[in-house]
């Protein structure tokens, strides 16, 4: 993963001398001023695609009757950062993140320890039906998760978990992709690695534990960050199963929550939504060197 | 170590409990116990029991009754229904093109740039991996009527549309944030397709007198052509799956203008409380991706080249 992350780096700088060897002097002045003309439109197409972020994030530091401005304006008459405070006092927005922090978390507890164990037994153990349990698993990823919000909201019903914190976390931790995915980096793992450890009397737990899961870290972080990410940004589920969501909303149920009280406190509204965005952007940035290598390995729930 | 026997030879004729010595059941019982156990109680259950809550009127409380087939049936002849089924499909058949068109063409755009290529990667991803309601949000402020493109506009003595209360424009203004919202992750995966073609066949293309335009059609789009399959097979699912657009952006509206099946499904289960059409929707939600998939895989001969 990271070699292929430092070629990706390395690749253009090697390219480009070589280029303009072949060419002549003039070719390559032109083709230099092409290259960094083509840069220059490429930043600037960025910061416009990043400019509704950015006028969210201006809106979020002017005061109410500033937000509609004509003609816009990036700065109000003053900078408010009293608004942030309002936002996320005005419903427990702390309490919103906390939820979903520690639903997140668990939820990416649960799916790395359970998605290694069974991905250790489908890719070196030998037993009967491995095959087609493993096409089992497999099969399961087709159903659309908005196939079993009705059925699992009734499951719930039935175990008495409407409104409740495991409801939250447990129906979605056991996807079949974890497993999928360790099982692919687990049949990549020499096997006299594992003769090895077994000669000292290692048994398959040992094995697990000392041999193949530090071995998978690169792999278990990819995983831990997009299934950290798919939970703190999942909105269906939330929104069908929380009702006391002054208790138990996580961020998006209750930012949906904050906009039908305070729809026309665009302000507000813009720094709660803004708020809402630092934790992933942060994993994603700490992530950003795997980025591409990761997304190609692991995938992410699509969209 | 003062570990029992080693596993492969079991200690006596007398402890030939394993029949076959060289399979590891118990093991592979416990390591795979716990995903069994999840898998079983939230997805097959629920699956089964999604087609038997279909056969019924299920309200959320209160009494049942066996419907057979009539919530599918009734789903079949409500024009509120077909018009969300060709809301969806609408939806989609706008969103594709323009969310591989932009992803693609950002993907090798960067691609040409030596530094900050994996800045500007990151940039494009972030709507992606930030929370989906709070882009709507933003965008829901910046199509107001009174907002920024409107106040954008005037001084060109333009009217800007209702982008969101007018049903010829609210469709639209949901596929554009929609593929602002999402591209990014597409344009990763051809961003990693096209890190892998080996600089020696663009170097072979260029030293034969290959013009880009015609390198990118003969060599590069063929090379990245299973990364395209799979990225247009799950962009093709994801959009029939939209949720929050709807529900924030436009509220379905104007009118059902821009209701989709997701929005559908929820609004039948949770505000109308018929669990069991929810259900039901949820399986024509299933069989439209079943069916796509399908005709993608029969077609990918036509254009996707695997390496031999």
């Amino acid at each position: 993963m990271t070699p292929e992350a430092m070629t990706t780096a390395a690749r253009p700088a090697a390219a480009h001398p070589r280029r303009r060897a072949r060419s002549g002097p003039p070719g390559r002045r032109r083709h230099r001023l092409r290259h960094t003309l083509s840069a220059l439109l490429l930043w600037a197409t960025a910061l416009l695609f990043l400019s509704p972020i950015l006028y969210a994030a201006a809106v979020s530091l002017k005061p109410a009757s500033d937000v509609f401005d004509i003609p816009p304006t990036l700065v109000g008459s003053e900078i408010r950062w009293e608004n942030y405070v309002e936002a996320l006092t005005y419903l427990p927005f702390l309490r919103f993140i906390a939820n979903s922090l520690a639903v997140a978390g668990a939820g990416t507890v649960i799916v790395l320890t359970v998605s290694s164990l069974a991905a250790y037994a489908f890719a070196r153990l030998r037993w009967p039906l491995r095959a087609a349990v493993f096409l089992l698993f497999l099969s399961t990823l087709m159903v659309p998760q908005e196939v079993l919000v009705i059925p699992l909201f009734i499951e719930m019903q039935l175990l008495g978990w409407v409104d409740s914190y495991q409801a939250l976390v447990l129906p979605f931790a056991f996807t079949a992709f974890g497993t999928f995915l360790l099982r692919q980096f687990f049949l990549g793992i020499p096997a006299e690695l594992e003769d090895a450890a077994r000669i000292d009397g290692a048994g398959h737990a040992r094995i697990f534990g000392s041999v193949m899961l530090p071995l998978a870290r690169p792999t278990l972080a990819v995983l831990a960050v997009f299934t950290f990410i798919t939970f703190w940004n999942s909105f269906l589920w939330p929104l069908v199963i929380t009702h006391s969501i002054y208790e138990k909303g996580v961020v998006p149920v209750g930012l949906a929550l904050f906009f039908s009280q305070q729809g026309s406190q665009w302000h507000l509204v813009m720094a709660a939504a803004l708020v809402s965005m630092v934790p992933t952007v942060i994993l994603v940035l700490l992530l950003r060197r795997h980025l591409v290598s990761g997304i190609a390995t692991a995938g992410l729930g699509g969209r | 170590m003062l570990s029992p026997a080693p596993r492969r030879r079991p200690p006596g004729p007398g402890a030939g409990a394993r029949p076959r010595r060289r399979t590891d059941s118990v093991a592979a019982a416990a390591f795979t116990s716990p995903a069994v156990l999840g898998l079983t109680a939230f997805t097959l259950f629920p699956l089964v029991m999604s087609v038997v809550v279909s056969l019924w009127h299920w309200p959320a409380f209160g009494e049942r009754e066996f419907a057979g087939l009539a919530n599918y049936t009734d789903l079949l002849t409500s024009r509120h229904f077909g018009r969300v089924l060709l809301n969806t499909i609408v939806y989609t058949v706008l969103y594709i093109p323009l969310n591989i068109g932009v992803s693609l063409g950002l993907a090798l755009w960067i691609s040409t740039m030596g530094r900050g290529k994996q800045t500007l990667r990151v940039l494009f991803f972030l709507p992606v991996v930030t929370p989906i309601v709070a882009q709507v949000l933003v965008w829901r402020l910046i199509y107001q009527p009174n907002g920024v493109i409107a106040g954008l506009l005037a001084p060109l003595g333009i009217d800007a549309p209702n982008f969101l209360g007018d049903s010829s424009w609210a469709m639209a203004s949901m596929v554009v944030m929609s593929v602002w919202q999402g591209f990014g992750y597409n344009m990763l995966i051809f961003s990693a397709a096209l890190d892998q073609i080996p600089s020696s066949v663009h170097d072979a293309a260029s030293v034969d007198g290959v013009s880009p335009f015609q390198r990118l059609r003969a060599v590069t789009l063929p090379m990245i052509s299973p990364m395209m399959f799979f990225a247009t097979t799950m962009t093709l699912i994801t959009s029939f799956q939209v949720f929050a657009q709807p529900y924030l952006l436009t509220g379905g509206g104007p009118g059902n203008a821009t209701e989709t099946l997701v929005l559908f499904l929820y609004r039948e289960g949770f505000s109308a409380f018929s669990l069991g059409s929810a259900a039901a929707v949820g399986w024509f939600l299933f069989a439209l991706i079943l069916l796509v998939t399908i005709v993608q895989f029969l077609g990918q001969k036509r254009w996707v080249h695997y390496d031999s």
